[in-house]
């Protein structure tokens, strides 16, 4: 690997080479505005708010898409550059609803948070706006496009997370939008769910329709958590707030799933809370189901395939596994049956 | 023997399994396969039918471009057989179907050989009257000549017309002389030689070389050195290459490159040839709109041929060098003549641009090394490979050489498509070649180079037209469209009308370009509507700046222009519409308004009657006045009123 060396903001700076610019600047605490970019998409250069100079360059340069260069001569925070970005961040609010007293992403939204730094009010370009209709046709997803600012997060999520493509550019000019094929509301495309598209959009233009209402982004608490719906492993964040799981959001820092999640480990945190949810065992009496404790069942279990073995052998019981479960507690679920009831009679849901 | 492209005996059995060398030498001056007299004879007949030199045939030569087709062509082809056969001289006179002219405003255009007499806006009840009077008499139908607009002058053939007279025609020279669909008639045009030239006695190296002395520069706007550009691509590291032809032309009124590829498809198929064997590119690509079916058509027919021929395939001319060529038609949007997204929208993706570097010379199509170039620059290359540099050279201007093809139009008298050299005033242009301008009016500006150009004004018209002159003052060659304004254009309104087009034709990816050029083009409705405001200056200028310096590709970066370049010569009419409300030009509608003078008016209620709108009030007793609240104008009753009594401030 080669190194690099170049200047940015006259500080002098060692990166590997391929290092994108925006990297590089990461890499050394100096922050750049970006809003399309993202670590695990390819870099598309589109918001142009990452914009830098570089000298002997012609036009400012995307810092996410201009990789480093041997004696690169960086500047990321000019007057000119300031003021490019200003006017960006301003021709993005004038075509954004804002709504953000009741927005969902209040709090979390990315375009509010450059506004602020910059100083950008809402009203210095007036004239037309996106005038679509809310889309509420996903079972999961609210899908606002007067919000969109066409960074087309979702678009490469749905294509290079989910490899699902149903999300892409069409029309153009002040008409361009983004959405699934032939116009066609979000519920009725073939979207699968993953939820993916959520995880990136930077606005509040996708929202996760169960938490709407149930609390801001600093009222709610973040705790870490393995999926228990299957036995890969996903982590993600359990959103509590009043000791009440909200909803789920998924952390780029998870080492097996970055962001990508399914529908049941994204959206399936109904059950939590049910009233109808089993919290203890059940042993059938007198013809009716009562609670029982953990010991009593056990023991009962136990009893029962004792009793069964005896009576008619080993092979007269078997073992079917689930693939929600670890593979650990697969491992265990077989040995118990070969070690401890004597028999092979084991299987596993997945199995075909 | 049908064609020359036909074998002339049994001895003769080139087919494209068994390529030659020698093939093209073969077909023109041979045969060299095999030693007969009267073969070469055969060969020798042909040429000479074709062009008739001692002019011992008439031939009657009917304009097929798109727009003498519009104009009915077509059915003159059927009308001049339908009559040369029942006169019986269907076996003395040739009808040929041929590429475009250039004049089309003048079509359909029908000349005559060997007199070149130039007829023009032929219509089918004029085919007998050509027939007798020309063709059986022998004397010109003087009504059909074209008449100078200024001199009044009628000028008999092609050469004496002042549109063709100062123009040099090089690219388009085959254009209106061949028939395109035949590949014989490029043959006996020298063409295909110089691919033979560059296979037999070139190293790819060379071939570069040639056209780095040569000077060639992009025809498709940017002017880049075409020589750089290609061995930047030889020199990328790859397994596979391709060139690409672009050829979606979409400048509103630019159409140069769909008259080559519908008059010389050969010549555009012969200079990616000798590119792709410069680049080692074995695979290439016509990206043409799909709004030129005829170009598409004469190009199927045109790789057909050559595939046929052996000029397209495997081991082409016994070289070794493979190639083949495909089409892909465009389904409408203007970004794409933008090569990243030219590449996305050949590859089965949105055609948005993509960020460069990497650059198509190293990551191109499918990932592959890619040169790019557009039709007229591919024209070019057979010329200069034929001809040689130096012979090249002679054309232009030190930094910019050979010849440019304009699309002339707008308020001038000829319109239609002009190669003239580079470096000739926009001056010689618009009043030599376009005659002028039309009716009384006078000149104003000319806007160059489509929706990236920018307008020039009179006092730079003896500026050079070459690719760096244009750029120093804000404007553009671009692909080539010039559009002549006259005192009755408001800039205003022109820079409008540009921005519009690219607000709508912007893909959306990028934000300044996206977002910025609508709220431009909000501002300058406005302004238009004489609603603007004083700050509305200042305020383009800032949004320009910024969609200049941010976006992403070309086209947003050069969107700006038109209003940029209109603000810097005609500042003065934008701060009129925004101070007094008024449109010097009278163009902006919104800001006419509409009197009636008592002292003409004969209160005979015409206009009263003719308003669409009914904002017209008066009657014999009291005289009639206009409702400006209400007008629409329409400019109905100007029209209507016969006592000029209606004026307009």
């Amino acid at each position: 690997m080669q190194w690099i060396q170049l200047k940015i903001d006259d500080k002098k700076i060692r990166v590997p080479e391929k290092t994108t610019i925006l990297e590089a600047c990461r890499m050394n605490n100096i922050l750049i505005p970006t809003l399309c970019h993202d670590p695990e998409l390819t870099n598309w250069g589109a918001c142009r708010l990452c914009v830098v100079e570089v000298e002997g360059m012609r036009n400012l340069v995307t810092s996410c898409t201009m990789e480093v260069q041997q004696g690169m001569v960086v500047r990321t925070s000019t007057p000119d550059i300031r003021e490019a970005r200003k006017t960006i961040l301003e021709l993005i609010v004038a075509n954004h609803d804002i709504d953000c007293l009741t927005c969902e992403k209040m709090g979390e939204c990315e375009l509010s948070k450059y506004a602020y730094e910059y100083g950008v009010k809402k009203d210095v370009f007036q004239g037309a706006k996106r005038e679509y209709e809310l889309d509420d046709s996903n079972p999961f997803i609210i899908r606002d496009l007067n919000k969109c600012i066409l960074c087309g997060k979702c678009v490469r999520a749905c294509a290079e997370i989910q490899v699902n493509h149903v999300l892409d550019y069409s029309k153009r000019g002040f008409e361009t939008q983004v959405g699934p094929a032939f116009h066609l509301p979000y519920g009725e495309s073939d979207c699968v769910f993953c939820g993916s598209c959520l995880a990136v959009c930077p606005v509040g233009a996708l929202t996760e329709k169960q938490m709407a209402g149930k609390g801001r982004p600093w009222e709610v608490k973040k705790i870490q958590t393995t999926c228990p719906f299957c036995g890969t492993g996903c982590n993600f964040d359990l959103n509590v707030r009043d000791n009440k799981v909200v909803g789920v959001t998924s952390n780029p820092g998870s080492p097996v799933n970055g962001r990508a999640l399914c529908v049941k480990g994204r959206f399936g945190v109904e059950y939590i809370h049910s009233p109808n949810r089993l919290i203890t065992p059940m042993i059938r009496k007198n013809g009716e189901l009562v609670e029982a404790e953990w010991y009593e069942a056990l023991e009962l279990i136990a009893e029962r395939f004792k009793t069964i073995k005896e009576q008619y052998g080993s092979d007269s019981l078997a073992a079917l596994s689930s693939a929600r479960c670890t593979n650990e507690e697969n491992y265990l679920m077989q040995k118990f049956m070969r070690a401890v009831i004597g028999t092979n009679n084991v299987d596993h849901c997945a199995r075909t | 023997m049908q064609t020359l492209a036909y074998p002339c005996c049994e001895k003769c059995n080139h087919t494209a399994s068994t390529p030659c060398r020698d093939y093209i030498k073969c077909r023109v001056e041979g045969p060299l396969c095999h030693d007969d007299p009267d073969c070469k004879q055969k060969r020798q007949d042909f040429l000479a039918k074709m062009y008739d030199p001692e002019g011992l045939t008439k031939q009657i030569l009917i304009c097929t471009g798109t727009g003498c087709v519009s104009s009915g062509s077509q059915r003159l082809i059927e009308l001049v057989r339908e009559e040369l056969v029942k006169r019986n001289l269907d076996e003395t006179v040739r009808v040929r179907s041929t590429g475009c002219h250039g004049f089309c405003e003048q079509g359909p255009i029908v000349i005559i050989e060997p007199d070149k007499t130039f007829y023009t806006k032929v219509k089918p009840s004029d085919i007998t009257e050509i027939i007798e009077t020309d063709i059986v008499g022998g004397n010109k139908v003087d009504r059909l000549l074209y008449r100078d607009p200024v001199s009044g002058e009628s000028a008999v053939t092609y050469e004496t017309v002042n549109f063709y007279a100062k123009q040099n025609r090089i690219i388009l020279n085959n254009c209106g002389q061949i028939n395109p669909e035949r590949i014989s008639q490029y043959m006996a045009k020298k063409g295909y030689q110089a691919l033979e030239k560059v296979l037999q006695t070139m190293k790819p190296e060379e071939v570069i070389e040639e056209v780095k002395k040569a000077g060639l520069r992009g025809r498709g706007g940017a002017g880049f050195p075409t020589w750089l550009k290609w061995n930047l691509c030889r020199k990328a590291q790859g397994d596979k290459k391709y060139v690409i032809c672009n050829a979606d032309e979409g400048d509103p009124g630019a159409f140069m490159d769909r008259s080559v590829l519908e008059g010389d498809p050969h010549a555009v198929i012969e200079g990616m040839l000798i590119g792709a064997y410069a680049i080692g590119a074995d695979e290439g690509y016509v990206y043409c709109r799909a709004e030129y079916p005829l170009a598409i058509e004469r190009l199927k027919i045109a790789i057909s041929q050559a595939e046929k021929n052996g000029l397209l395939g495997k081991n082409i001319l016994n070289s070794g060098f493979n190639f083949h060529l495909k089409i892909k038609a465009g389904a409408g949007a203007f970004v794409c003549g933008e090569e990243t997204a030219l590449i996305a929208s050949i590859e089965g993706k949105r055609g948005m641009p993509k960020v460069r570097p990497p650059y198509p010379a190293e990551k191109g199509l499918w990932g592959k090394p890619t040169n790019i170039n557009n039709v007229e620059t591919w024209a070019n290359v057979p010329h200069i490979l034929r001809n040689g540099a130096d012979w090249y050279c002679q054309f232009g201007t030190p930094k910019s050489k050979g010849t440019k093809i304009f699309a002339l139009t707008g308020k001038v008298n000829n319109t239609g498509l002009v190669e003239v050299p580079m470096g000739i005033s926009l001056r010689e242009i618009i009043f030599d070649i376009g005659g002028g301008i039309k009716g009384n009016h006078t000149f104003k500006a000319v806007q160059i180079g489509g929706p990236s150009g920018g307008c020039i004004p009179e006092e730079l018209l003896d500026l050079p037209v070459d690719f760096d002159s244009l750029s120093e003052v804000g404007a553009m060659i671009g692909s080539g469209g010039l559009v002549i304004l006259d005192d009755t254009t408001c800039m205003v309104d022109i820079a409008r009308f540009f921005l519009t087009f690219t607000q709508k034709e912007s893909c959306g990816k990028c934000t300044p370009c996206r977002e910025g050029t609508k709220r431009m083009l909000e501002i300058l409705t406005r302004i238009t509507k004489g609603e603007g405001k004083p700050e509305d200056l200042e305020n383009l200028e800032t949004l320009a700046g910024v969609i200049k310096k941010t976006s992403l590709c070309g086209l947003g970066q050069t969107s700006p222009n038109p209003v940029l370049a209109t603000l810097r010569y005609f500042r003065e009419e934008y701060e009129i519409h925004i101070r007094e409300k008024r449109c010097p030009a009278h163009a902006c509608t919104a800001l006419l308004q509409y009197h009636i003078d008592n002292e003409k008016c004969k209160r005979c209620g015409v206009c009263a009657k003719n308003c669409p709108v009914g904002c017209i009030f008066g009657d014999k007793n009291n005289p009639y006045e206009i409702d400006s609240q209400n007008c629409i104008q329409c400019h109905t009753c100007i029209d209507k009123c016969k006592f000029k009594a209606i004026t307009v401030s």
